[in-house]
């Protein structure tokens, strides 16, 4: 019993011999020493074969792991008037982004940031085809100019979206609204359209690209040069810190020649009427004001318009998005008269003191219809001077007839019609300066005289651009300098104090034959606003300086020309209403062209669109 | 003097080298956990609670005769079947069921299976002859097989196989002829097609993941791929301690756990690693030692099948973290933060202590 208690061994069973056992054991335990001390051995062999001999790779991945490269967006160059004062500007705003290799499901990661963010019905969708210009890793934008209340609610849920971040960027935005959206355009969301026509690798961090306008115009100088970052990012993918950093080269910031007031002035002095106004300085070829109405507001375009919006804008009456400074082609009407009178002195096919008798009425051998005078029973005998104060149809008839289309042409041509006057915006308008090969090649048709006569008061196929008009208003004003009109006036580079100015190329010097003719044309339209019978007198100012002008009424319906149209005529039908301007009239500084759609009879509804900017312009100057 | 102090206390019990061997993994581990929780001193000072808690059970059952523990064996281990069934009905945790909630602090029933079954099977075997025959080696697997495949279905595959090879050791060490043992080896190879069958779907993808990393990069590869990058990254002499970039940037995953030895790899490199394991070595080889100074069959198998248990918990977690085998959730002994395991192990070191402060009492 006592042995049993001993070794420990259980009533019925033999007996232990522990000393051979023990030996056993002990043969047994070294036997699984010498295993482990194998495996282990192997298993250092494994850190060695990892460590040593895979060192260098297993490096670079871990390096490659936690440091990204990631593009530095520059700053989009600010836009000022000439005055200074921010007509585009950038704003810190927040938009989300997602790394789609991190989201995992986009479809319903996307919906259900949709519950925190307000998100169209095909984020998805859209999301999908911008992630085409990303790598997988990189972050894309889903939505722009998230609102505080947005960025508040996903700060919460943040840590239930793996790979979604909010971001803070700069946000174009437009302080004026509708004043001077098809002067500077708008930004978008860039695409792959746009993409076609950059340099890809300086707009990977980019996302918003000039569309129209001045942004799209002068992108390449607004937009900069991309920087780039590596950072150092942890296995979420958030940043950690900056490792290295080249900085991107700012956009460029642009002053224009516009001035904001002015600008105003003529956006105020149309009214609600459609309409386009121009003004140029015709000193240096800048461009002072260019108000096409209706407009809208382009900041609905920065972050993506949605479809309802846009709809909206589309089918709203008088065209917004239509752009009529550029182009809108309108009959020149008698604003077409002193370019003529001036073509009719400077070729010799008329002199100063030639006089025409106006009747009321003009015939045309052959023809039984007779041309009209716009004032009944016609203006007597009138001169040069005296046939544009009075805007005298029957003495530019005449005068058509004795220069022949093909001469008005190449004299008119001069000033800038028929072709884009090289202003700093895309998509101008040629407009339409016939002659006797321009009918050949549209419509392999002979010119008629009776089509000579209309064009004489700019009438028939004349179709010209409210810039158009203005630049040669200023060609006129200067003398026969015709420059290529810019709305640009300086350019500031990033990190320059000094703004360089910006010089308008001159397209055409006209060869002045006699400079008293010219004198005698201003003349002529000094008196249409200062003259006892001028069409503008009731625009005359009262004093301080003198305004030189001539209006012009442009066909809509087919319709005999009266400058009295009567104010029962519905408002579709009503000729369009045109002036052009320059003042002061020793010194001119300002060129304008003001249509008015639709306005009826050209001294009573656009002369003053004309005064106004005048006005504006002067009283900025200093000049009254 | 000597009578002054309580009978139970009998001067020098506790095994010095393994003391300051455990002391000395356990300082080491503090240090590189102070590093992998990103420079957190609660999380240290935690871990350091818990090492002391375990070191308190060490001691206190260092001071309990191997035969004490003997008696109590059966008990332990048919309270340890019952609290796995438990787990069944009223189990706590996420997916698996392997917690029981008991107010005060929750624990998992398997941990206490990792001790019970070898001692069980210590208990079983120790007044038969050795090695054991064919009856009692049924039987024996029987007392192996029941917890494992308890525990491997709440589900913690992990675990389950761990109990099984620690019960395993036992029969190793009990002599079991060669041909015996690997006959059962070949039969467990042999059950493996069926292992996959029942397995859950997760644990099919780290054993998909585990034989091709790179197929699923960001998903179920990511833990082995950045593990790997960690510890190849650490080079021979490491990137410094705190400086390792794939620990602090968050690309290793549990990194003050199952893989804190990627941390230690990148951190320490390869002389780190070397160090580690060379402190490993001299623990489980002391064990062995101490098993071989034993004098009943309870004591030697029980030591034994301990000491090589607490290797194989390194071989494994090693294993995974270099990617030699699948992802299973085994923590490095010692090392890793989390308290049941500490708990666990330092119970284990207590009755190694115990059968080495006892080795000259016969009973």
């Amino acid at each position: 019993m006592k042995l049993r208690q001993l070794t420990g061994a259980e009533p019925g069973q033999p007996l232990k011999d522990q000393r051979l056992e023990g030996r056993e054991f002990k043969a047994r335990a070294f036997t699984a020493f010498l295993i482990i001390l194998v495996a282990l051995f192997l298993l250092s062999l494994r850190f060695v074969y990892l460590q040593i001999f895979n060192f260098e790779e297993f490096t670079a991945r871990s390096i490659n792991n936690q440091v990204r490269i990631v593009p530095v967006p520059p700053n989009r160059g600010l836009i000022y008037d000439r005055r200074g004062r921010p007509i585009a500007e950038n704003r810190p705003a927040f938009r989300l982004e997602l790394v789609p290799e991190k989201a995992g499901d986009l479809k319903q990661t996307i919906a259900e940031l949709g519950q925190l963010v307000e998100l169209p019905p095909d984020a998805y969708e859209t999301f999908n085809e911008n992630r085409k210009r990303y790598r997988v890793f990189d972050s894309v934008p889903l939505k722009f100019n998230l609102t505080e209340k947005e960025v508040a609610r996903f700060a919460v849920d943040r840590h239930r979206f793996d790979g979604v971040d909010i971001v803070s960027y700069q946000a174009r935005y437009y302080p004026y609204g509708d004043l001077l959206t098809h002067v500077l355009g708008y930004v978008g969301r860039l695409d792959v359209d746009d993409l076609n026509r950059v340099d890809q690798g300086n707009y990977r961090g980019t996302t918003h690209i000039g569309k129209a306008g001045i942004e799209r115009f002068y992108e390449d100088e607004l937009h900069g040069v991309s920087g780039i970052e590596k950072i150092e990012t942890n296995a979420q993918g958030r940043i950690l810190n900056s490792l290295e950093r080249e900085n991107p080269v700012h956009g460029d910031d642009l002053i224009l020649a516009l001035d904001v007031q002015v600008q105003q002035a003529a956006w105020d002095a149309l009214g609600d009427r459609p309409g386009a106004v121009v003004a140029i300085n015709p000193n240096d070829g800048s461009v002072l004001a260019m108000v096409s109405k209706p407009a809208f507001d382009p900041n609905l375009f920065v972050h993506g318009i949605s479809g309802d919006d846009y709809r909206v804008i589309l089918n709203a009456p008088g065209r917004p998005l239509f752009n009529r400074t550029l182009l809108g082609g309108y009959e020149p009407g008698s604003t077409i008269k002193p370019f003529l009178g001036l073509a009719g002195l400077e070729s010799g096919a008329v002199k100063a003191e030639d006089r025409v008798f106006s009747s009321g009425q003009f015939f045309l051998p052959g023809v039984s219809r007779p041309f009209r005078d716009w004032k009944r029973g016609g203006h007597g005998w009138v001169d040069m001077i005296g046939a544009l104060e009075q805007s005298v149809n029957t003495y530019f008839y005449e005068l058509a007839l004795e220069l022949g289309i093909d001469r008005m042409h190449d004299y008119l041509a001069l000033f800038g019609f028929g072709s884009p006057t090289g202003l700093d915006l895309m998509g101008e308008n040629s407009g339409v300066l016939p002659s006797r090969a321009w009918k050949r090649g549209q419509f392999s048709e002979p010119w008629y005289p009776g089509e000579t006569v209309i064009a004489g008061i700019g009438q028939g196929f004349n179709v010209v651009t409210p810039i158009q008009l203005a630049n040669a208003a200023a060609t006129l004003a200067n003398g026969g300098t015709r420059f290529e009109p810019r709305l640009l006036y300086a350019v500031k580079h990033a990190g320059d104090r000094q703004a360089e100015k910006t010089i308008a190329p001159v397209r055409t010097q006209l060869s002045v034959t006699n400079p008293a003719n010219w004198d005698l044309v201003h003349a002529g339209m000094r008196l249409v606003v200062h003259g006892e019978k001028g069409t503008a007198r009731a625009i005359k100012p009262e004093s301080g300086f003198e305004i030189a002008g001539k209006s012009g009424t442009a066909q809509v319906a087919a319709q005999a020309v009266d400058e009295d149209m009567d104010d029962t005529t519905a408002t579709h039908l009503r000729h369009h209403a045109l002036f052009i301007a320059f003042a002061p009239f020793e010194n001119p500084s300002i060129a304008v062209a003001a249509v008015v759609e639709h306005g009826g009879g050209g001294s009573r509804e656009a002369a003053p669109v004309a005064r106004a900017v005048i006005d504006a312009w002067l009283s900025q100057e200093g000049v009254r | 003097m000597r009578r002054f102090i309580p009978g139970w206390i009998q001067w020098p019990q506790l095994d010095v080298p393994l003391l300051l061997g455990l002391l000395l993994l356990m300082s080491f581990g503090l240090v590189v956990l102070y590093s992998a929780s990103g420079e957190n001193m609660d999380v240290v000072f935690r871990q350091g609670a818990r090492l002391g808690v375990g070191l308190i059970a060490m001691l206190v059952l260092s001071q309990v005769p191997p035969h004490i523990l003997r008696i109590w064996t059966p008990w332990l281990y048919v309270i340890g079947v019952l609290l796995l069934l438990a787990t069944w009905f009223v189990g706590v945790g996420r997916g698996a069921e392997r917690w029981l909630d008991l107010g005060l602090f929750r624990f998992q029933p398997s941990e206490i299976m990792k001790l019970a079954v070898p001692m069980m099977l210590a208990w079983y075997l120790h007044p038969r002859r050795l090695p054991p025959a064919p009856a009692a080696l049924l039987t024996s697997c029987v007392i192996l097989v029941v917890p494992a495949v308890l525990i491997a279905r709440q589900p913690d595959l992990g675990t389950a196989l761990l109990v099984a090879v620690s019960g395993g050791f036992v029969l190793f060490l009990s002599g079991l002829q060669w041909r015996v043992l690997l006959g059962m080896a070949g039969l467990a190879l042999a059950t493996a097609p069926a292992l996959w069958l029942v397995m859950h779907e997760y644990q099919r993808n780290r054993v998909r993941t585990f034989l091709d990393p790179e197929s699923d990069p960001l998903g179920s590869g990511w833990n082995i791929i950045q593990s790997k990058i960690a510890v190849g990254s650490g080079g021979l002499t490491g990137k410094g301690w705190l400086h390792g970039t794939q620990s602090r940037l968050e690309f290793i995953p549990e990194r003050h756990t199952d893989f804190i030895l990627a941390v230690l790899s990148e951190e320490m490199g390869l002389l780190g690693v070397i160090f580690l394991f060379s402190i490993y070595l001299f623990i489980a080889g002391r064990g062995l030692y101490v098993a071989s100074l034993a004098r009943t069959t309870y004591a030697r198998l029980l030591a034994g099948s301990l000491s090589l248990t607490f290797f194989i918990y390194v071989l494994v977690n090693a294993g995974m973290v270099s990617g030699l085998l699948p992802v299973v959730g085994v923590p490095l002994p010692l090392i890793s933060y989390g308290g049941t395991s500490v708990v666990t192990l330092l119970t284990g070191f207590g009755i190694l202590m115990s059968i080495y402060g006892h080795r000259n009492f016969i009973r």
